[in-house]
């Protein structure tokens, strides 16, 4: 297991052999993530890879990934613990006669009885771990103050039990889509990432990463369609998933080259509103040549490797 | 010299000439505290964490100490917009500032707008094909040097204009770099598809950039520093002048709206037992449920309808009144808004799709179809069409938000109509951009609506403030209060 990283090359380095290709600020960030001991808010339009980084971070730093999805009306019995309160009954009941009411109740509210819920199991773990609070705008401004406490201290105070402080530092990543305004306070405690949609150039290494077999052209192509159609004014622009679901497609389908045809036919991989559908077949399927076209003009229309 | 002033009234945070006390720490604090002159809220902890950053990377590459502190210093995408710009100048000014402190100065010709027949001849046909290249190619530091022999090649020619933002256009155009397609250029030239406008832009900042160093040079002193709002003054401005600042009172309201209802959680009691809640808690008296537990109700948000008026009589406050609705959208998930001239049209859908405001306000002006034929708010069929469209949808808890001047152009105000909906409506509130001592006048009939609603004057953002206060303060929640 690799200790914490030295530079924010490093970070770079190791997150390009598990995988990940990321953006030059995305490595500094994740880098002073693990440096400063502090929360990192990733934003960004959905897609875009802000839940892969907490995996690829953990994979680089061999570390368990510890995953809390946020939702409306999460609370604090699933996110912090809980007590198991039939085993608490059970006791109870087990030991009904003859015992004294006050060993019952020192022994009933004891870790034996606590079910751990992400956030409790990212703080107690004997090992480092990586945090990851999936969409955090998706819960309400009352869970969030709750999670100051853990992010700034990275203890949880149980009134029963008193407080548990970390054994390690987890590694926090917190990620948005933005569709809320987060606190203030909230945010005061996070460093800050955002993470937009890559460029043509750091695309195309990363579909060439998850898809080796897709002829060069081919896939320089694919991210210039996938930049072309992420201009319009989509309802769901395509993520690099789907760009990279479409570049798996493609060579799965065998094709040589992206034309009008083929790309009516796999338009449905990148594009998946009905509206959105019109708008690029309409303005991008057109611009695209067609197959009779194209078998002509094949040999001037491939580009070189470096292009 | 003396500090200059900004125009919002404040005293620059530094004589910009003089050293900073305090070394590298203090010049941080320096940035910190322009980066607060401009909006973004900079906390000391921020702060803080920018020194702990900085310490733990190299220093060697600027990009990665420009990386380490927009991850502190900035919490938001447009705030991060802000920090890119102002780094930019503050470092510029910083090391400008410390030239001239130290009497540092170019020994040859270079970048030099004034400099007239000295320095080497240009081949300028040359010159721009070089540029066209670099910038295509995106290689940043060619075209800083271009950039200055651009402007040492523009200065020979003796049409320097002294003005720095005019000069930065003519040496483009006299570059002949534009982003539109030359075709009657021959087919090698690299200006024959057009320049990436990314890339133009870039290397304009960088002109700009040279010919202000060159400025300062001339001039021995660095000019004032101006507060930069050009990302506000790409909207209109009107009655409410700086767009900051309502966006500044639209946060708050954000804020109270998203946490306005707690209080009243928790006072009414209701019939749902939390089974799971009620066990955990007799725990802690035998296992009998003296204690019953119920289920946390979640708030019950208002539903809300919002009207805004984008005719022209009020085009400078509709992009105020939009950028509320915009804030709106944020904290209300049951909300519909509409935009209004001669007929209504509803634009929910646009607000929760898209998230950056100025795109919402183009979208709204391109195909939000208001059927804008004479440009004049016809509010009587506004009514009908709105009451239409929610009849059946509106009930005691909906509260009605109409932004609008009252103005009807003469026509008939159907206050009638209005009247049924505030009826049905919980409550209904009017903004009107006009100052109090208009209302009445000439066409307006606010008075006619005025008797079914609360009007509030709104064409400051104090007002505004007055507005959420009053939307607020009740609870919007509890229809009961009224």
């Amino acid at each position: 297991m690799p200790g914490l990283p030295d530079s924010a090359l490093d970070v770079a380095a190791g997150l390009r052999r598990v995988g990940y290709l990321p953006g030059d600020s995305t490595a500094l960030v994740a880098f002073l993530a693990t440096r400063l001991g502090k929360p990192v808010l990733v934003e960004g339009p959905a897609g875009v890879g802000k839940t892969e980084l907490a995996k690829a971070l953990a994979a680089y730093l061999g570390r368990e990934l510890v995953r809390l999805q946020c939702y409306e009306g999460l609370d604090e019995a699933k996110a912090l613990y809980e007590w198991n309160y039939r085993k608490q009954l059970l006791r109870i009941q087990a030991e009904a006669d003859g015992t004294g009411w006050d060993r019952v109740q020192d022994d009933i509210f004891g870790e034996e009885f606590l079910l751990p819920r992400p956030l409790m199991t990212a703080i107690a773990s004997e090992e480092p771990v990586v945090l990851l609070i999936d969409e955090i705008d998706k819960t309400d401004q009352e869970f969030e103050a709750m999670l100051l406490e853990v992010l700034s201290d990275f203890q949880i105070s149980i009134p029963e039990l008193g407080r548990v402080d970390s054994r390690t530092h987890p590694v926090v990543l917190l990620t948005s889509n933005n569709s809320r305004e987060l606190t203030e306070a909230l945010k005061r405690r996070c460093l800050y990432l955002w993470l937009d949609y890559p460029s043509l150039e750091h695309e195309l290494e990363i579909v060439r990463l998850h898809a080796p077999e897709l002829p060069q052209a081919v896939a320089l192509r694919l991210v210039e369609i996938i930049g072309m159609v992420r201009e319009l004014d989509l309802k769901k622009p395509p993520s690099i998933a789907e760009s990279i679901d479409w570049a798996r497609t493609l060579l799965l389908l065998g094709v040589e080259e992206i034309d009008a045809d083929v790309f009516t036919e796999t338009l449905s991989v990148i594009v998946k509103h009905r509206t959105d559908l019109d708008i690029v077949t309409e303005r991008v399927g057109l611009k695209l040549p067609r197959a009779e076209v194209l078998a002509g003009a094949a040999e001037s229309d491939v580009r070189s490797p470096d292009a | 010299m003396s500090a200059p002033q900004t125009p919002r009234g404040r005293p620059a945070p530094r004589p910009a000439t003089g050293a900073v006390p305090g070394g590298f720490a203090g010049q941080l604090l320096a940035f910190g505290e322009e980066l607060r002159l401009e909006g973004v809220a900079v906390g000391t902890s921020a702060l803080l964490d920018a020194v702990a950053a900085l310490e733990a990377i190299e220093w060697t590459s600027q990009r990665d100490f420009r990386d380490a502190l927009a991850a502190t210093l900035p919490k938001r995408q447009d705030e991060r917009r802000v920090f890119e710009v102002v780094f930019d100048r503050f470092f510029f000014r910083a090391a400008a500032a410390a030239a001239l402190r130290e009497d540092v100065h170019e020994q040859d010709g270079g970048a030099g707008a004034d400099r007239e027949g000295d320095g080497p001849d240009l081949d300028l046909e040359e010159l721009r094909r070089q540029i066209a290249e670099a910038i295509q190619a995106q290689q940043e530091g060619q075209m800083r040097d271009l950039a200055r022999l651009a402007i040492a090649a523009f200065g020979q020619r003796g049409q320097g204009s002294g003005v720095v933002g005019v000069d930065v256009q003519r040496i483009r155009r006299s570059l002949g770099l534009q982003a539109e397609p030359q075709t009657d250029l021959p087919p090698d030239d690299p200006r024959r598809d057009g320049i990436p406008r990314d890339g133009l832009r870039r290397f304009e900042a960088l002109l700009r950039r040279e010919l202000e160093r060159a400025q300062i040079e001339r001039n021995r002193s660095l000019p004032p520093s101006r507060p930069l709002n050009e990302l506000d003054r790409a909207l209109p401005s009107g009655p409410l002048q700086d767009l900051a600042a309502v966006h500044r009172v639209v946060a708050v309201l954000r804020r109270r709206l998203a946490t306005q209802g707690m209080q009243a959680r928790g006072h009414r009691h209701h019939a749902h037992v939390d089974v799971r809640r009620t066990m955990r808690a007799s725990l802690q008296t035998g296992g009998v449920p003296v204690v019953l537990k119920y289920r946390p109700r979640r708030p019950r948000r208002p539903e809300i309808y919002v009207l805004c008026d984008v005719s022209t009589s009020v085009t400078s406050a509709s992009v105020f009144f939009l950028s509320v609705l915009h804030a709106l959208h944020d904290s209300f998930r049951k909300m519909r808004s509409f935009v209004f001239i001669e007929r209504i049209s509803e634009v929910t859908d646009i607000f929760a799709t898209e998230r950056n405001f100025r795109t919402v306000s183009e979208r709204i002006g391109k195909d939000a179809g208001v059927a804008d034929v004479s440009g004049y708010t016809d509010y009587g069929r506004v009514w009908s069409e709105f009451r239409a469209l929610v009849e059946d949808d509106l009930h005691p808890r909906a509260t009605v938000i109409v932004l609008g001047d009252a103005r009807t152009n003469g026509r008939d105000p159907r206050a009638d109509i209005f009247a049924g909906i505030a009826a049905k409506a919980g409550r209904t509130f009017w903004l009107n951009p006009e100052p109090r001592l208009y209302w009445n006048y000439g066409d307006s009939v606010i008075a006619a609506y005025e008797r079914y609603c609360t009007a509030f004057e709104c064409w400051t953002t104090r007002q505004l403030e007055d507005f959420v206060r009053a939307l607020t303060q009740p609870g919007l929640a509890p229809p009961a209060t009224r």
